[in-house]
């Protein structure tokens, strides 16, 4: 699958096989209380599954100051 | 995971009340919170003329779309406040906005006002970036509400801004601040005006889902003073805490507001003075914005900073 991180600073990943939201932030060390994930306009829950061949975007909703 | 309404496939979890949502009755359980914030504690009514503080970050969009849709009559002010690449972006996106939903913006330019925006007002007086920026948002918002006659200023501050600033006012024990922290604050004074937060019952990812599903196109990007900010800390302690045990952000500020905050408040004896320089409350001779700008002066080339504020 192809994951975007859109902010705070932009990086693409790509990862093999199927897995959960949870399972995906979980691996990449990110709160899922404090990120979003998005596929083909659509926001995910935590037990969507995502495919090999899909394409995922990733927004952190937290900001500072 | 099925909308908790309607059974269809759902968008948003929100663990913290053990239910989901499809968009359609996602955007109606953000838009009821925020009704049911404003009704409970009489923040305004659709007769007030309201002045919204607006970045053009997610939460003071989020705001203004929310409310309008609701009918209430809600006005952008917009601080441009010289933050390089980032407050041109910010201005960028909150005028987009505007213009699409046919919205009144007030927009307010720190460095042609004053001589300085906030990153050359920083250097010049050698104090964080954060600490005069947040000086000067909280003076002119209080004083262009008071001259453009609104009755009220709301402000964007959601659930997660609250519970980290609540955290840091407990870990250093700030008891003034403490006093003062609540969704609503009445004015004290003739030259103050009533603030309220209606989104302080959201977390930052609920608004982002907001947005999101509306396709309202926010600021994602920081502002890169905010890199190390001990709120960022905070918040980052709370939601590692909230995945643990979710509901500990709402319960930690809402246990505070209904439980500490009214033996804070009775206690509260601040007498409000006028500043001699400016006019507007302090609790000293003169105001801490006015302190501040007079740094400024002693330190810049005086010619660049403006004497007083043109308003
Ligand atoms: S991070 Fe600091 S400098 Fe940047 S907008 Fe927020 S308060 Fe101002
Ligand atoms: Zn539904
Ligand atoms: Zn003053």
């Amino acid at each position: 699958m192809k994951v975007t991180i859109r902010n705070p600073v932009r990086r693409e990943i790509a990862l093999d096989g199927s897995l959960k939201v949870h399972q995906l932030l979980a691996h990449l060390n990110l709160n899922p209380e404090s990120h979003i994930v998005i596929r083909d306009e659509e926001l995910l829950t935590s037990q969507d599954i995502i495919g090999n061949d899909d394409a995922v975007q990733i927004v952190s909703a937290i900001s500072g100051g | 995971m099925r909308c908790k309404k309607c059974h269809k496939k759902a968008s948003v979890e929100l663990r913290r009340h053990n239910t989901s949502f499809c968009p359609i009755h996602y955007i109606e359980f953000v838009s009821n919170q925020v009704s049911r914030n404003i009704k409970k504690h009489n923040m305004f009514t659709s007769a007030n003329r309201v002045l919204l503080a607006v970045s053009g970050g997610k939460d003071s969009l989020a705001l203004w779309d929310i409310l309008t849709k609701q009918g209430y009559n809600v006005t952008g002010l917009h601080l441009k406040l010289g933050i390089g690449n980032y407050s041109l972006k910010a201005a960028e996106k909150t005028r987009a906005f505007a213009e699409t939903h046919e919205l009144q913006l007030i927009e307010y330019d720190l460095e042609s006002e004053m001589g300085l925006g906030v990153s050359r007002l920083s250097k010049s007086i050698k104090r964080a970036p954060c600490s005069g920026c947040g000086l000067n948002k909280r003076y002119f918002f209080n004083k262009l509400a008071l001259q453009f006659q609104f009755d009220v200023l709301i402000t964007g501050h959601n659930l997660d801004d609250e519970a980290a600033t609540l955290f840091g006012n407990v870990l250093h024990w700030q008891e003034q601040a403490l006093s003062r922290q609540s969704p609503i604050l009445e004015s004290t004074h003739p030259n103050l005006v009533k603030k309220c937060k209606p989104l302080y019952t959201l977390t930052e990812r609920e608004i982002a889902s907001y947005c999101l599903l509306l396709k309202i196109a926010y600021q994602e990007e920081e502002c890169p003073n905010a890199a190390g900010a001990h709120s960022l800390l905070y918040k980052d302690l709370l939601n590692r805490l909230e995945v643990q045990s979710p509901g500990s952000k709402q319960q930690f500020l809402q246990g505070f507001l209904s439980k500490i905050r009214p033996s804070f408040r009775s206690q509260e004896t601040v007498t409000l003075n006028e500043c001699d320089s400016c006019g507007m409350p302090t609790t000293g001779q003169v105001c801490s914005f006015c302190r501040m700008w007079e740094r400024a002066r002693k330190l810049t080339d005086p010619k660049l900073v403006n004497g007083t504020s043109n308003l």
